[in-house]
């Protein structure tokens, strides 16, 4: 636990030593606010909820979560210091676990951050606090279930802008898992029960379920397995690839 | 103590390093030679557990960097080829860091950090940015981060590589200042280094280790090992006369210097001398070859 704690707070401290985390914390909060003010009808709605602002949630994370997510490991393969981090006396685990924590709460303090949003529309009318908190909880879980995507496909490149592209091609899939855009690819052929299993997948479906106020264990567990799957495959890529 | 076992590593049909085994004792500094593409890097990367062996292992005081990955790490300090560091750190906050992770006392990090400062001679770039850094300091904070524990075994992988003269003799100091209690494996491809700072010398080429020994051992394979060489202008005359001495196998000339190869066994330096006074030559000097290393280095992995 330790070094885990070393290695996140090492990595969080790097967002803050460059321009990276103002700029994109800055990007962040203006589009949640183009989004919700002016694409959501916040005011025109004339309804004292947050559904307009968690709305475009998934949209955004598919454009700003692999950009946050395209440096974990490219970025280490590329200048060498993976040789350092993982000749240190640390486990994968830990490296891989202190890497991504540090920037899924980096992606936390960006969404702690629109909580004005929240002041606004508790200031305007009375809106419904659970929902507005599982809703809060249900976007941190799929932010992280973004970037463990994200996480995997920066081990497998050395180049930042390969790996924030494949992310966001794997991640749009995941998104629109339950569209037909991406069932009807297999509907023609796949037996029911495969066609039901992929529609399942959706981050979106169950994010929409979460921000609905239902805080379900299966909501839950789905973005928490989502997340530790891709952490496992990213840690034996890791493993493969480290000395390409 | 550093064991290697018929370490091999084979990448696709290219075999990298081919059952290498040595051991290294405390007080040793063993010099890793060899051209480029040898395998010495990727012997130290498997040593010090980044990359996975195709067979064999490395013992780092008694574990296994296979079974016991993160015991072995903590004994080792690890300087690798290029230095990496984080760019975005300065070198205090990545001393601090090294320091952290290798699990140094509260207590002691501060002082710690300040002795390899000092003995590195970091004091004037400790607040900047590493990526800010010329080459020779990026080197220097590498070198830093792997003595920062004191570890029982130091793995350098070109640690003068790109330093100025002066720099490269402080390392070298450096190096063998911290000789004494330490397992050192350095790596390097300037031969002039080996005897400044090797006790034992291994020459590598194509995975295989082609010789095993001292500094003077590996000198003493030339071919130039006990030759005389005579500086002088009149170099035809001479060596006419050297060619004719006994003892003498062939002669070799330079523009302004002859060199006289004995048979075996035979020891020309007092016979040449002799023949110098005799004749009358307006010698600059005349002096036997220990050996040299650029000479052994050629023969042995041209002929690998």
């Amino acid at each position: 636990m330790h070094q885990v704690k070393t290695l996140f707070q090492r990595e969080l401290a790097a967002y803050f030593a460059t321009p990276l985390a103002v700029v994109f914390i800055v990007i962040y909060l203006a589009l949640t606010g183009v989004f919700t003010f002016y694409l959501g009808n916040f005011y025109e709605r004339g309804q004292a909820d947050l559904q307009p602002f968690f709305g475009f949630h998934p949209w955004l994370y598919l454009l700003l979560v692999p950009a946050i997510a395209m440096r974990l490991w490219a970025e280490e393969r590329k200048s060498g210091t993976i040789e350092l981090l993982l000749t240190l006396p640390v486990t994968m685990w830990q490296a891989v676990l202190g890497k991504f924590l540090a920037a899924w709460v980096f992606l936390g303090i960006a969404l702690a951050l629109t909580v004005p949003m929240w002041i606004t529309v508790a200031y305007l009318g009375d809106p419904d606090h659970g929902v507005i908190i599982a809703s809060y909880i249900g976007s941190w879980l799929m932010a992280g279930a973004y970037l463990s995507v994200g996480a995997c496909i920066s081990a497998l490149t050395k180049n930042q802008v390969i790996a924030f592209v494949a992310t966001l091609v794997v991640c749009l899939a995941f998104t629109l898992a339950g569209f037909p855009l991406v069932l009807d690819a297999f509907s023609g052929w796949a037996p029911v029960g495969l066609v039901e299993l992929v529609s399942s997948l959706s981050f979106l479906s169950h994010f929409q379920a979460i921000s609905k106020g239902v805080l379900a264990a299966n909501d839950l567990v789905y973005f928490l397995v989502v997340i530790a799957a891709w952490l496992v495959a990213g840690a034996m890529l890791i493993d493969l690839k480290k000395a390409e | 103590m550093l064991k290697v076992q018929s370490l091999s590593r084979r990448f696709g049909a290219l075999v990298a390093v081919d059952g290498l085994s040595f051991e290294v004792a405390p007080g040793e500094v063993l010099g890793f030679l060899g051209p480029n593409g040898a395998g010495k890097s990727t012997t130290m990367k498997m040593i010090t557990g980044f990359l996975t062996p195709s067979s064999g292992t490395a013992t780092i005081c008694g574990h296994d960097i296979q079974t016991d990955p993160v015991a072995a790490k903590r004994e080792l300090g690890y300087l690798p080829e290029g230095a990496p560091a984080y760019g975005d750190m300065t070198v205090e906050q990545f001393l601090r860091f090294i320091a952290r992770i290798r699990e140094i006392p509260a207590g002691e990090i501060q002082q710690r950090i300040d002795t390899v400062i000092d003995s590195i001679q970091l004091q004037a770039v400790v607040h900047r940015p590493i990526e800010a850094l010329s080459k020779g300091y990026k080197r220097r904070v590498g070198l830093a981060q792997a003595i920062l524990h004191d570890p029982k075994v130091l793995i350098l992988d070109e640690p003068t590589d790109g330093l100025d003269p002066n720099q490269k003799h402080e390392v070298r100091k450096l190096i063998r200042s911290m000789a004494k209690d330490k397992v050192i494996v350095v790596s390097t491809h300037i031969l002039e280094e080996v005897p400044a700072v090797c006790t034992r010398a291994m020459l590598i080429a194509k995975g295989h280790a082609l010789f095993d020994g001292t500094p003077e051992q590996l000198s003493a394979k030339s071919r130039y090992h006990q030759a005389v060489t005579v500086q002088l202008d009149a170099v035809d005359d001479a060596a006419e006369a050297l060619r004719a001495l006994d003892g003498a196998a062939s002669v070799e000339t330079g523009p302004h210097s002859v060199t006289v190869f004995p048979t075996p066994g035979a020891s020309l330096i007092e016979p040449v001398n002799q023949l110098a006074r005799e004749r009358g030559w307006q010698t600059h000097s005349i002096f036997q070859e220990p050996g040299r290393l650029d000479d052994v280095f050629r023969s042995l992995t041209e002929a690998a």
